[in-house]
């Protein structure tokens, strides 16, 4: 359902001003979204001033700077540091991306920081994952094949075949592109949303995989697949300069190449 | 705590402007409008047929300045819902995805339909 605006326990009220951190010469400011399930209020966004002098080059290094050292109770994902657990995933700066791997550089002013949008929120900037991973099991993201692998070694593929899949294997299912896409906002309890899709599209293009036509078959939906209208959010805001746009779009084709 | 209680991430409100997804709202607008000029063509479709007197209403509504200004409107509305539809039939065909092109395809139709919406004003103006 199309609902631009937000419901009523969702407005999002003025927060705490910390103040600026003594001595600092280069101070950012981070307005970040928070939500305490416990407290009952409405979200609020609390501005922080960090002392760039004092924190690392990342958006990310600002985040745990200020919850060492302001404010415990900020809350928010993160793992790896370098791009490739995709766990802090958000909004920043009004583009979905890894705040591991956001120069704070990057933006001018102050850097609003918002969970993934649309999204159910746990706690401050951490949104609801359970629906896009049972998307994403019910495309059943693994090799399927009936023939037997051979016995003394693995299935082998030629480097054309592996070259398919160049483009579609980085993904780390951070989710940045189905949570900026305007058409999974509306229907995201009905469509995959492009990085379930481009998921579908990987094992779609796998030589070894041999349920090609099942997988198609899955998708054969118009919600599922054909909420898709290439308005290619997806594509722009990926972190790792993925084009799931173009993965559906590849989908797509096969749809109507398998009726001819 | 139930899903229900939680409360739901901003979106439209904090999303940065993209021109991809301007172009792509466009598209279904335009696609609306040109419905409802489907209407009005109907309308002077039917006055056509029933009678002299009928048609000149339709006329006279077309020649004031509110229907000239619809007019002019459905026309960009025509040109840039055929651009666009053009744009998508390159994607259909699995072309034009990357970031670049699919940005520039997309000022492209917006530049074509105002060029063509403007000519075709020119010269109904001179022709009329």
């Amino acid at each position: 359902m199309v609902e631009f605006t937000l419901p009523a326990n969702s407005k999002i009220g003025k927060g705490k001003t910390w103040p600026k951190p003594e001595g600092a010469t280069r101070a950012k400011t981070f307005n970040v979204y928070r939500w305490n399930p416990d407290d009952g209020k409405n979200p609020q966004v609390d501005s922080y001033q960090v002392d760039l002098d004092e924190c690392g080059p990342m958006v990310l290094d600002a985040l745990i700077k200020i919850k060492n050292e302001t404010d415990q109770t900020l809350t928010f994902r993160r793992s790896c540091r370098e791009g490739i657990c995709g766990s802090c995933a958000m909004n920043i700066d009004g583009t979905n991306t890894l705040a591991c791997t956001k120069f704070i550089s990057d933006v001018k002013g102050d850097i609003n920081v918002y969970p993934l949008p649309h999204m159910k929120v746990v706690k401050d900037l951490v949104p609801d994952l359970n629906t896009v991973y049972a998307q994403l099991s019910s495309i059943e993201p693994w090799m399927k094949a009936q023939t037997p692998p051979p016995p003394d070694q693995e299935r082998l593929q030629s480097p054309e075949d592996r070259k398919k899949l160049d483009g579609l294997y980085e993904c780390i299912l951070c989710f940045c592109c189905s949570t900026s896409c305007p058409s999974y906002w509306w229907n995201g309890d009905r469509y995959l949303g492009p990085a379930v899709l481009l998921q579908a599209y990987r094992w779609i293009a796998d030589s070894r995989d041999e349920y090609t036509g099942e997988r198609l078959d899955n998708l054969e939906d118009p919600f599922r697949l054909y909420r898709c209208h290439t308005i290619m959010n997806c594509s722009k805001t990926c972190p790792k300069g993925l084009n799931p746009g173009k993965a559906i779009a590849e989908i797509k084709k096969l749809m109507i190449q398998r009726q001819v | 705590m139930s899903m229900d209680e939680r409360p739901l991430s901003p979106h439209l409100q904090v999303y940065r402007f993209q021109w991809t997804m301007a172009y792509s709202i466009f598209h279904r607008i335009t696609g609306v409008a040109l419905g409802v000029g489907t209407l009005y063509f109907a309308w002077w479709l039917l006055a056509l047929a029933s009678g002299p007197e009928a048609f000149a209403t339709v006329q006279s509504f077309s020649g004031s300045w509110l229907g000239r200004l619809m007019l002019f409107g459905w026309t960009w509305a025509l040109f840039y819902h055929l651009g666009a539809g053009v744009r998508h039939l390159f994607w259909d065909a699995g072309m034009g995805f990357e970031l670049d092109t699919a940005e520039k395809s997309g000022h492209a139709v917006v530049g074509f339909s105002i060029l063509a919406t403007l000519a075709l004003w020119v010269v109904a103006y001179s022709v009329l």
